[in-house]
């Protein structure tokens, strides 16, 4: 296992380099379904970087013991939980958010991003480097989700955070706030990142 | 023994031990957080309540909060027992504004709760409110929106609604949302059965306050 990326490498990956919405293009269902507000975006990037964390440390305690036929049905077993412990939360202490994010927080379940970092990285590795790639993919998937959250709230309402950032006289660009605003802005931001990950590899190849 | 080892349930114990202790330490969190999202619902109900009996016009009329007495019907219907939680609103001079029913049934995806408002009697529906779904998103959550749930509003409850789909212009009518029949039909019909099953149970706390008046006199 001498060439597996350390702590700290996994930590470095997630946040960029292997950024989980922008490189890998895993967790789409809720990058483009809340992204309408930077408020419901930090929410889910927080919820899945609990179920994130918590799932990747309790595979990597048990990775020994998997089966490998086995090893799906014990992943989804421990994110459901998590999960449901995330949603029961939301719903009792932040309920009007939890009403706002509707079924997108049990979605989770399903969200690949998890299950990849459990195959990838939690069922091989140590809980330190599990728990260290957790963050770096949780703080990574945060970062897209406010970064596209941030553009359709502040041109599809002039706000951020529900203050206003652009003047009265801003015509609310009502398409951002709906689904094609997701799909637009994601796609444009997306290329722009592939487009910065181009001339930073044709730059060092010139060096 | 080897065959044992090879055995599925040899094999699977550590999903099952994973299934226990997982199942136990969700019922414990259900245990301690159910209550207060109850309180949450609750709060939320008796926001809602005013608006859902006199329409969000006449809601915004009133200065002063309706008093809301909660109650709990108890149906019997072929064997089965079945509670519902009624919320009569009265106005401040004492007259009943209306009535909120709540009710859950099942959806297509997970159950659905939801609020129905209804006039003195229950002869009309007055308003509509889903509290709980976790219906499809962007095609069976779609009866949360205003726009839809608009349909009940001002329809009699002599008559049991019916979905149809592209809308006839015939009044007990709901138009079902497309793509998502199923979670149109499952409110409707939670609608129709709460209607039916308390409507009887609307003009009781009227009749008792009659008695109650006739003895005192």
């Amino acid at each position: 296992m001498a060439d597996m990326p350390t702590a700290f490498e996994r930590f470095v990956q997630g946040i960029l380099p292997e950024n989980p919405v922008y490189r890998q293009l895993l967790g789409l269902c809720p990058t483009l379904a809340v992204t309408n507000g930077m408020k419901p975006a930090i929410t889910m990037a927080c919820s899945v970087g609990f179920v994130l964390l918590c799932a990747n440390v309790v595979i990597s305690l048990i990775r020994n013991l998997l089966k490998p036929h086995l090893r799906i049905v014990v992943f989804t077993l421990t994110i459901a939980t998590f999960v449901t412990i995330a949603d029961r939360f939301l719903a009792a202490y932040l309920f009007q958010m939890s009403k706002t994010l509707g079924p997108y927080i049990p979605l989770i379940i399903v969200n690949c991003l998890i299950i990849c970092r459990c195959e990838v990285c939690a069922s091989k590795q140590s809980v330190f480097t599990a728990a260290s790639d957790a963050l770096g993919q949780a703080l990574g998937f945060g970062l897209a989700l406010s970064s596209i959250a941030a553009v359709r709230e502040i041109l599809g309402t002039g706000m951020f955070f529900g203050i206003r950032v652009l003047p009265e006289a801003w015509p609310d660009w009502v398409i951002m706030v709906l689904p094609p605003g997701a799909f637009l802005t994601l796609g444009l931001l997306l290329g722009f990142v592939n487009w910065l990950g181009m001339v930073k590899s044709r730059r060092s190849a010139n060096d | 023994m080897s065959s044992f080892k090879e055995s599925n349930l040899a094999q699977a114990w550590l999903v099952l031990v994973f299934a226990t202790v997982f199942g136990t330490a969700l019922a414990g969190i259900q245990a301690k957080l159910g209550p207060v999202i109850e309180a949450n619902k609750i709060k939320e109900t008796m926001e809602k309540i005013p608006s859902l009996v006199l329409g969000e016009d006449g809601a915004s009329k009133i200065d002063y909060p309706l008093s809301i007495n909660a109650r709990k019907v108890e149906i019997k219907k072929n064997g089965i027992t079945k509670f519902y939680t009624v919320y009569d609103a009265f106005f401040k001079d004492g007259a009943l504004a209306g009535h909120v029913a709540k009710a859950a049934g099942q959806g297509y995806a997970d159950k659905i709760e939801l609020l129905v408002g209804l006039d003195p009697g229950g002869n009309t529906i007055t308003g509509l409110f889903i509290l709980d779904q976790k219906e499809t998103p962007g095609l069976g959550n779609k009866i949360i929106e205003k726009l839809w749930r608009d349909q009940f509003l001002a329809q009699t409850s002599a008559q049991n609604l019916v979905v149809v789909k592209g809308k006839t212009g015939k009044a007990h009518e709901i138009d079902a949302i497309s793509g998502a029949t199923i979670s149109s039909r499952s409110v409707t019909g939670i609608v129709n059965h709460t209607i039916a099953d308390i409507k009887s149970q609307l003009v009781l706390p009227l009749k008792k306050e009659m008695r109650k008046i006739e003895e005192t006199q």
